[in-house]
């Protein structure tokens, strides 16, 4: 039987000063974490394409894996809460609670159309018309849906906002692992 | 094709007429409309609209009088109306007398009393603060070893959110409950007042894994109020679409079904083959999930030569590196043999609850409506529609009824694109007169109505959507029990139904 081959994927290389916005992604991760980026999803109301993109990110053509991020199962292990949808009266509460559960510094990504400001649904009477108005948006990542590649730009853009956050939180940090 | 029927029959009259309806015409409940006619006859109007088995459509049409704001009910006769009921209540205030579990539905607990946003007289900007009301009772079981596991809104993955209660012993459940309409954005009423063209935007947003077929339904109602029929070569080219979609969604679906099991080599090539075609989308109509496909009174865009050519090698490539990842499936006796028996969804409970699309073909329910009401091009392909129909019911069956309809899609393409019609790909609607309409397309998750009606000032007064998901969720609730908790997932999986375009 023949497995086709997959996109092969960006080996690691000592850094240099990257190019690819994969790679620098994935430096900055290292530089600021020293561990990976850990992302928890919240559709907050969305058509489920934005989802499905970020779902792609996870496959083997993306795979945002090997850059060093992950998708965990819980906001207690989350660094940054991706949000797609514009926040429907019926998961308001649960949108709340998945941000409060996350420990700081935390980053709020507000993923699409509908979860940067209502897009298609601006007026309806069961949306809040946009993430902002619920929650703090660091990034706005547009489109509808936004691109893959989009998203990891939108994520790179994240990591910049994280370490102005990074210093200005009082987190007793870990001593620097030896790499 | 048999001419449609519609009768009105006296509000009393309506479970008689039910009765009569199912059981003379062997009719499956398909959709029921609820609308604020207060303005024109005075009354609220229901629709109930039947699919007999002998083809077309019978509307069973009852006023209900807005100073006793109540209805019988005609769930205790045909399960499949148990949710419409509840929404007409929900969003129209009328009750469903008789209705076995009238709890609320769309809106959550903390919506205040008297809100019903499909009235005319609701105004959205009215303040509507969160009540405190008492949490929603599930149905619960009790008796010495009962667990009841609570599930979501928010899941681990990156899925839509909904709740499940299962109540189990040891990993058996025995009930499963699904609560809904989470991602409930008010889209009906979104439509009302705006112009037909607007509409279809948001049509093809309700949901992005079937948005093609949403925007096909939709815009076939309109062109159905204004008389209009499009082109044959716009019909093609929809139809063409139509298919990408199925192909794209059942190839991302297999591989869901594998990640429901932890195989996560299947996984992998399941979302390979789906971003092919999903780059294949986007070169031809620039956008991934096919939004801008459809325009009313035909297509967008054009194919060409270069596009034909695209088409024809990337589907090639589609095609055999499938046989592989099939091979792989059923390859692997572990993989069968956990799908094999698991969460079967019986024929007599498809059937009850008026299920369609992968789930009823895989549970011995023979329709498509791709072939039982032929729309786009469908009725004039050089072949017939494939309808693959397997009886077992399980997870196995609706795999192998997916795999069959990806060679089936496959078909069908290079048949369009063998006999693809020349001239042109639109016409334009002109003035559309006032009158509803529903239009039907066959969506990757089955059959899938939108219901339109356009008002005197040629805005959408009313719009109902009927997704596949909507008969088939409860399916999902009765095929779990009997099974063990770690085979939900991929139960679930194997349905692989949509929240968004259900909840609205
Ligand atoms: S931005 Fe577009 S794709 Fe994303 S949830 Fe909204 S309608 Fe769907």
């Amino acid at each position: 039987m023949n497995i086709p081959l997959i996109v092969p994927h960006v080996r690691w290389r000592e850094p240099a000063a990257a190019t690819d916005p994969a790679e620098q992604l994935s430096q900055t991760i290292r530089r600021l974490l020293r561990r990976s980026l850990h992302i928890r999803h919240l559709d907050a109301g969305s058509c489920n394409g934005c989802d499905w993109e970020i779902q792609a990110l996870m496959g083997p053509v993306y795979d945002i894996q090997r850059l060093g991020i992950d998708i965990v199962a819980s906001p207690r292990h989350a660094d940054l809460l991706l949000v797609t949808g514009s926040v429907t009266r019926n998961l308001e509460q649960a949108a709340l609670m998945t941000y409060e559960a996350m420990p700081e510094p935390r980053l709020v990504v507000a993923v699409g159309a509908c979860a940067c400001g209502g897009g298609v649904l601006q007026g309806s009477y069961a949306t809040a018309g946009g993430v902002p108005n619920v929650l703090p948006v660091d990034v706005y990542i547009p489109g509808c849906p936004p691109r893959p590649l989009a998203l990891i730009n939108g994520l790179l853009i994240a990591l910049g906002r994280l370490e102005s956050k990074l210093q200005a939180t009082d987190v007793t940090r870990h001593a620097e692992p030896s790499l | 094709a048999p001419a449609d029927r519609h009768v009105t029959v006296d509000l009393d009259q309506l479970p008689a007429a039910t009765a009569a309806v199912v059981s003379e015409l062997d009719a499956r409940l398909a959709l029921m409309v609820g609308e604020d006619d207060r303005s024109g006859s005075g009354s609220y109007r229901l629709a109930y609209t039947f699919a007999p088995k002998a083809g077309g459509w019978v509307t069973l049409e009852a006023f209900v009088d807005p100073d006793e704001p109540s209805f019988p009910s005609i769930t205790p006769l045909v399960p499949a109306a148990h949710w419409y009921e509840r929404e007409v209540q929900d969003m129209f205030g009328l009750v469903p007398e008789g209705h076995p579990d009238p709890r609320r539905l769309v809106l959550h607990d903390n919506w205040p009393d008297g809100v019903h946003p499909l009235r005319k007289d609701f105004d959205p900007s009215t303040p509507m603060p969160r009540v405190e009301r008492e949490p929603y009772q599930f149905h619960r079981l009790h008796g010495e070893g009962f667990v009841e596991i609570p599930v979501g809104p928010i899941h681990a993955g990156v899925i839509e959110p909904g709740h499940f209660r299962f109540a189990a012993v040891g990993e058996a459940i025995f009930h499963l409950e699904t609560r809904l309409f989470y991602t409930h954005r008010g889209i009906e009423k979104l439509a009302e007042g705006r112009t037909p063209a607007h509409v279809l935007q948001i049509a093809e947003r309700v949901c992005g894994a079937c948005s093609c077929s949403h925007a096909v339904s939709y815009a076939q109602a309109v062109e159905a109020i204004a008389g209009v029929e499009i082109p044959a070569r716009a019909a093609a080219i929809r139809t063409l679409y139509l298919e990408l979609e199925r192909l794209y969604n059942h190839l991302g679906d297999l591989g869901n079904i594998c990640a429901g099991v932890g195989f996560a080599v299947g996984t992998s090539f399941g979302a390979r083959l789906k971003e092919d075609v999903q780059r294949l989308n986007e070169r031809l109509i620039g956008n991934r999930f096919l939004h801008g496909v459809v325009r009313l009174g035909g297509v967008r865009r054009d194919l060409d030569a270069e596009d034909v050519a695209d088409l024809e090698k990337t589907l090639d490539g589609v095609a055999r590196d499938f046989k592989d990842f099939i091979e792989l499936i059923m390859g692997s006796e572990t993989l069968v043999e956990r799908l094999t028996t698991t969460g079967v969804l019986p024929t007599a409970t498809a059937r009850a609850l008026g299920a369609v699309g992968v789930a009823a073909r895989a549970s011995g329910v023979d329709l498509d409506s791709r072939r039982d009401h032929p729309h786009a091009f469908y009725d004039c392909l050089p072949m017939a529609v494939p309808v693959i129909v397997r009886h077992e019911g399980d997870v196995k069956a609706r795999l192998l009824v997916r795999s069959d309809e990806v060679l089936a899609s496959l078909a069908i393409i290079r048949a369009l694109l063998a006999t693809l019609p020349e001239g042109p790909t639109a016409v334009d609607l002109g003035a559309i007169p006032a009158g509803y309409a529903w239009g039907v397309s066959e969506s990757p998750r089955g059959e899938n109505i939108h219901w339109v009606r356009i008002g005197d000032d040629g805005t959408i007064e009313r719009y109902r959507v009927r997704s596949a998901s909507y008969p088939n969720w409860p399916a999902v609730a009765a095929a779990v029990p009997g099974n063990m908790v770690p085979d939900f997932p991929l139960i679930n999986k194997s349905f692989e139904l949509c929240y968004a375009c259900l909840d609205r």
